[in-house]
């Protein structure tokens, strides 16, 4: 029934997926330059680095044209997320945590940006108890922080609090050690 | 025979105190995983590679196999309490599952789950250990023509047969091209796609790639969806003893599900949700009660898909193990896995590397009858975390990616990249893009490269060596009909479908 009547309508134009399309396109044109600045050395004339990125070039290329007569008939996202509207307002508080987290973790340390950019992200999905997002972001935070880097030996950016613990925790070894 | 004795010396690695505690660390963490939406084996294991650096071998694959089977018991329980699939294999576990709890047969629902995850998981290892001595024997007279042509097949398989649109899927998997040629050409030394950018001479990271896709995508996407409406929980109610009818009816379920699954997995095509979706179309049709499908829910509908995906999670192990071909996400994190450790998985790996093949293919039993005991008696447990909310959660996970991704170098670039990779899988999750052959083709394009050059220099440059061997042509020639084959067929289907219609109109 649905689909008949879809039949019905003449095609039109998705205009989000013609933006994917044309982002893909760009993606590729952006393969092509990278792979036409590969220098080839006369030495490896057999199969040199640049065969792979030619077929990954033709490929891109390929598909994203196939992505945009896709578009321009009509495109193809599902019934059901059409339907549903973004919820824009909740992506950019998440999106401004995550840099919040970038622009922070050099200068503050891991543990103080992460509780930044959680809270951030809690408040973006709707909740409204900041100060116990505080409070759980740090123990999550923490809790990373000492499980990777102190238990996995990844070397992860410590600031003024991981330093704070980071002795004291080192001095209960040491006294520990007797 | 040879397998027996190779079996019993993997039990005497798996069995060590130290081991065990790794594979029990496994099973309860990736449980937990499997139970929680948005968390998945793949990014959990991206997010552990940096243990390689600490344990050995042995102990890291315990501990990622243990990820891997948990996350498939304990998805189903959020496919049948939850109604939200974690992943497209428990898509039809969700179907009946979520029916019967909301009917009052929670309970046998789980139960048939699980003990059909171990019935299924446990003849899926079964198989893994007798089938793959067999395809290395036989892999060991592949040369690199016949490897080229192996991952060309797997390309097509992984990215234009499964899922919604080959179009889509082939353009992820170059995106995936594109990933993994960033950074040095180990063979000419040339850098590559790296837009005269230091940081990107050593490549990307496939943890920074999987972590963008899975958690920062996934989390952009659950934000957008917020007018969405929520699912709800339901209330685990019945007893999770199956009575002897149910006991019956699931059995033979089991059976077909997991000789089903496994087989399917072990193909290099791989990949859960044909043979799960198989399986549910065959239960339904041999069922003495249709008229449960779809209404109160079937147990034989939840019994044969939960069976077919584990055999099949068992299967896909198959290829990696023998050939070095990962048919999913989480199996080409593990290959990078292998990596890290300067181990090329490959028929070489089951007689240099007898030890660790045996002990993780050991552990995998053990892993089952863990899993079992850890999903039945447990599951209050499991079930608790289901009601962890989602804006805790999803902060939480983003907390654990930043630890994961700025560990690798502390670059805030990695950082960069990390978000912008979220991005994208947030507009790929949105459009409809299937993310796993992005992270297929990022680890297995370069191995790709390389057998394609040792085939080249063998022949001399000569091209004719991809079809001119036998094998490497019948790879070929099915990758192709892999690729051409279903639009032949959906235009054929739409030409009858259009016949009859076209009478009345010209009537």
């Amino acid at each position: 029934m649905s689909t008949s009547d879809q039949q019905a309508a003449p095609p039109r134009l998705a205009v989000p997926e013609l933006l994917i399309g044309i982002g893909l396109f760009a993606c590729a044109g952006a393969v092509a330059w990278q792979t036409l600045s590969i220098p080839v050395s006369p030495l490896y004339s057999k199969v040199g680095p640049t065969v792979f990125p030619y077929i990954t070039m033709i490929g891109m290329t390929i598909l994203s044209l196939l992505l945009i007569v896709a578009a321009l008939r009509g495109g193809w996202q599902p019934e059901e997320e059409k339907e549903t509207p973004t919820d824009w307002k909740a992506m950019g508080i998440v999106a401004v945590g995550l840099v919040a987290n970038l622009v922070l973790i050099q200068p503050l340390g891991f543990t103080a940006a992460s509780v930044i950019m959680f809270v951030l992200i809690c408040y973006g999905f709707g909740s409204r108890h900041p100060l116990r997002d505080v409070l759980l972001g740090l123990i999550l935070a923490l809790a990373a922080y000492f499980g990777f880097a102190r238990a996995l030996g990844v070397n992860i950016g410590a600031g003024f609090i991981e330093n704070q613990l980071n002795t004291g925790l080192d001095s209960i070894i040491r006294v520990l050690r007797g | 025979m040879e397998t027996l004795s190779h079996l019993a010396h993997g039990f005497s690695v798996a069995f060590t105190p130290v081991n065990l505690m790794w594979c029990l660390l496994g099973t309860t963490l990736g449980t937990a995983i499997g139970v929680l939406p948005g968390l998945g084996p793949a990014l959990t294991i991206a997010l552990l590679l940096p243990i390689t650096y600490q344990v050995a071998p042995e102990a890291s694959f315990i501990l990622f196999a243990g990820i891997y089977y948990g996350a498939m018991y304990g998805g189903s329980t959020t496919s049948i309490l939850l109604n939200t699939p974690g992943e497209s294999a428990t898509i039809v576990t969700a179907l009946e599952g979520n029916r019967m709890a909301r009917s009052g047969r929670g309970g046998a629902a789980l139960a048939t789950s699980a003990i059909g995850s171990f019935v299924a998981g446990t003849l899926g290892t079964l198989g893994v250990a007798f089938l793959a001595p067999v395809v290395v024997k036989f892999a060991l007279s592949f040369g690199p023509a016949e490897y080229f042509s192996l991952m060309v097949l797997a390309f097509i398989t992984v990215s234009a047969v499964l899922g919604s649109s080959s179009v889509r899927g082939l353009t992820s998997l170059f995106i995936g091209f594109v990933i993994g040629m960033i950074g040095v050409d180990l063979q000419t030394g040339q850098p590559r796609f790296t837009f005269g950018m230091s940081q990107l001479l050593d490549g990307v990271d496939v943890i920074v790639v999987a972590v963008g896709l899975f958690a920062v995508g996934e989390t952009f996407y659950m934000a957008s969806r917020r007018y969405a409406g929520k699912d709800e929980i339901v209330p685990l109610k019945g007893s999770l003893y199956m009575t002897a009818a149910e006991w019956a009816r699931s059995w033979k379920a089991w059976l077909r599900g997991a000789l089903l699954g496994f087989p399917i997995g072990a193909l290099p095509a791989g990949g859960a949700e044909i043979p799960t979706f198989l399986s549910y179309a065959i239960e339904k049709k041999l069922s003495k009660h249709k008229e449960e499908f779809g209404a109160v829910g079937a147990i034989e509908g939840v019994a044969g898909p939960e069976a077919a995906n584990n055999a099949s999670a068992a299967g896909v192990l198959v290829p990696m193990l023998t050939l070095g071909l990962p048919t999913s996400a989480t199996a080409a994190i593990m290959l990078s896995a292998f990596q890290s450790y300067g181990i090329n998985p490959g028929p070489m790996l089951f007689m240099t590397q007898a030890n660790l093949v045996w002990g993780l293919i050991a552990s995998l039993f053990i892993a089952n009858i863990i899993l079992v005991i850890l999903n039945l008696p447990l599951i209050g447990l499991w079930v608790r975390l289901l009601k962890i909310p989602a804006p805790q959660l999803y902060a939480g996970i983003l907390v654990f990616a930043t630890v994961g991704t700025y560990g690798i170098s502390q670059s805030p670039t990695d950082l960069v990249i990390l978000y912008l990779l979220g991005g994208a899988g947030f507009l790929m999750r949105r459009f409809d893009f299937p993310t796993a052959p992005v992270i297929i083709g990022m680890i297995l394009w370069p191995l790709a490269e390389t057998q394609f050059r040792r085939a080249m220099t063998i022949s001399n440059g000569d091209w004719s060596v991809f079809y001119k061997h036998p094998l490497s042509l019948t790879l070929l020639t099915l990758a192709f009909i892999g690729l051409i084959g279903p639009h032949i067929y959906a235009y054929v289907e739409r030409r009858r479908m259009r016949g009859p219609e076209h009478v009345p109109g010209d009537a």
